[in-house]
């Protein structure tokens, strides 16, 4: 099951990557490279197993339900490409 | 051709943890712009989540309020999708396993039970607030929010009708308020509906296209969003048209849903096994203690209040449709055990008083314990039920005991014969025409005398003795 160029540029879409016409066919052929060597596991007879989810055997890891202090403002927004009164500014989106 | 509508709800409720789902930050309302965020909802590399088990049991506790299987076991998973409500590029959510499956909710349509299957209900994380600025072409990202913990409460296509839809959504909301794991306020977004509506020619089985309407925040709008998509879908369909599956939003302001246009991009959220988090189990002890706690939910307080109080089906129905007032309700049967007359009070006049004053029963300044002396006093015959509406709104306006208001302005009904005779003999006296009328068998006068003596005694005369002294007197 090759990878379509198609595919391909669905991919860049949902990851907002821009691709020019050489990354394009780079990616396919190099995605579909890993894509045939993970298609090894296929060969496995899974039947009876169920999916794992987790590869360590651990289940219910919780917190209790207590408030703890988190960040100052100033630390929070440290990254922030723009701020303006405590918040965080970006383009707009709507 | 006739056509049906087909329609399937998604709620979002913001479940009354202190704490976030996966972090410690505090999950207050309102609170100052990134002032509850760290890096863990902050999405910062490197930093963990950790399961809030508290928000596992609120899930569960509705799970099985609503009837549903609860899975052995559950796992998380991540949704992707960019938008900067969303600092991670994904949120957790539940898509393979999620909690608890296959329940239903059964809602009464005029007197009829209809039962409504619930999909599924799944754990998932709030996204932030975004604010679009109306000058620059900017947005204000909050990212507070993010990280409270939500439970996703998914329907069948069951729903037929707008009043189903909202009728569905009152009886979830009033689950969660009994449960006491939701504040469900629609307005601050605590409790949230998105609606899947369809339109199939009457009586097929198979599904038309959907689209999917957001952004109605109040019972009201959620009725009126669906009844104009059904009306639209309805037009286009008998034009020969398309409908296109879309999401649509309903703009309160112009009193229907517009296309999200643009907006609009393939559904490809590729959601994978998170591997921060591990799997849930959830034990048969665990569940079966959850039950145990689980408090008097409203089915089953309906049927209690027709079978312990003798209330109409009717009455049980509107008591219960609110804890609050469902709890009112039998604080002031224990001080006045008439729960007829109780129910009648609390249905009139206290929910006319809430109403104009728009304030929750919580804060009423009469207690349940006030009302229920009141009518003590009616019923003991020290002021008529008139008079008792009138020492009513008092006690809503100040607080006052009834007592102290009736000794205050003198309003014990007067029950003494010897104080009535001389003024109704006055009256009779003053007009010789009407008792004139009545000896001749004008029976209808009586009114005009009693209603004189009450406008003398200022409505404190006994109307039942004031009737039989006329009698006497005229006879």
């Amino acid at each position: 099951m090759a990878l379509t160029r198609e595919e391909v540029l669905h991919v860049a879409e949902l990851a907002r990557l821009s691709l020019g016409p050489e990354e394009i066919e780079v990616f396919t052929r190099q995605l579909n490279d890993i894509l045939t060597y993970i298609q090894k596991l296929q060969e496995l007879d899974t039947r009876g197993i169920s999916p794992l989810a987790h590869v360590i055997p651990i289940f219910n890891a919780f917190k209790e339900d207590k408030v703890q202090a988190g960040l100052p403002r100033d630390l929070a927004l440290d990254n922030a490409p723009a701020r303006e009164e405590g918040n965080f500014v970006v383009p707009r989106v709507i | 051709m006739e056509y049906e509508a087909v329609i399937g709800l998604e709620v979002h409720a913001q479940l009354l943890t202190a704490s976030k789902i996966f972090c410690g930050c505090a999950t207050t309302f309102g609170g100052p712009p990134n002032t509850q965020v760290c890096p863990v909802c902050l999405g910062m590399p490197g930093s963990l989540p950790v399961l809030n088990r508290k928000a596992v049991e609120y899930a569960l506790k509705m799970a099985l309020a609503t009837n549903c299987q609860i899975q052995a076991e559950s796992i998380f998973a991540r949704k992707n999708y960019f938008y900067p409500d969303l600092p991670k590029g994904y949120q957790i959510s539940q898509y393979e396993q999620p909690l608890a499956e296959h329940g239903h909710l059964t809602i009464r349509i005029n007197g009829a039970a209809r039962r409504i299957g619930i999909t599924r209900i799944h754990l998932e994380e709030d996204a932030g607030k975004l604010i679009h600025s109306e000058a620059r072409p900017v947005s204000f990202v909050d990212f507070n929010r993010t990280g409270v913990p939500l439970i996703e409460i998914v329907s069948e296509p069951d729903i037929r009708t707008p009043d189903e839809a909202v009728e569905y959504l009152k009886g979830l909301r009033n689950i969660l308020l009994y449960l006491e794991i939701c504040d469900g306020n629609m307005e601050e977004g605590s409790f949230r509906c998105d609606a899947n509506v369809s339109l199939r020619p009457s009586g097929a089985a198979g599904l038309g296209t959907k689209t999917e309407l957001k952004n109605m925040n109040s019972f009201r709008f959620v009725k009126m969003a669906l009844e104009y998509e059904i009306k639209r879908q309805r037009a286009l369909l008998a034009d020969g048209r398309e409908i296109v599956q879309e999401t649509r939003l309903w703009d309160a302001a112009q009193n229907q849903t517009v296309s999200m246009r643009g907006k609009e991009e393939a559904h490809d959220y590729r959601y994978f096994p998170d591997p921060d988090l591990v799997p849930v189990r959830i034990s048969a002890e665990w569940v079966e203690s959850l039950t145990k706690k689980l408090p008097e939910l409203p089915a089953a307080r309906w049927a209690r209040f027709q079978s312990q109080f003798g209330l109409p089906a009717y009455d049980a129905e509107v008591l219960t449709s609110d804890k609050a007032l469902a709890d009112y309700f039998e604080g002031c049967v224990k001080e006045f055990p008439q729960p007829k007359q109780v129910s009648n009070w609390i249905m009139v006049e206290l929910l006319r008083e809430l109403k104009k004053e728009e304030v929750g029963i919580a804060s009423l300044p009469v207690t349940p314990a006030a009302l229920g002396r009141l009518l003590n006093l009616v019923d003991k015959g020290t002021i008529s039920g008139k008079l008792a509406k009138t020492v009513f709104e008092e006690m809503m306006a100040t607080g006052k005991d009834p007592e102290a208001i009736v000794k205050e302005r003198g309003l014990v009904q007067i029950s003494d014969a010897e104080a009535l005779l001389p003024l109704a003999q006055e009256i009779i006296n003053a007009n010789p025409k009407e008792a004139a009328d009545f000896r001749a068998g004008k029976t209808k006068v009586m009114g005009f005398f009693v209603g004189q003596l009450m406008k003398q005694t200022k409505g404190q005369a006994n109307p039942q003795m004031a009737n039989d002294i006329f009698k006497r007197l005229l006879g």
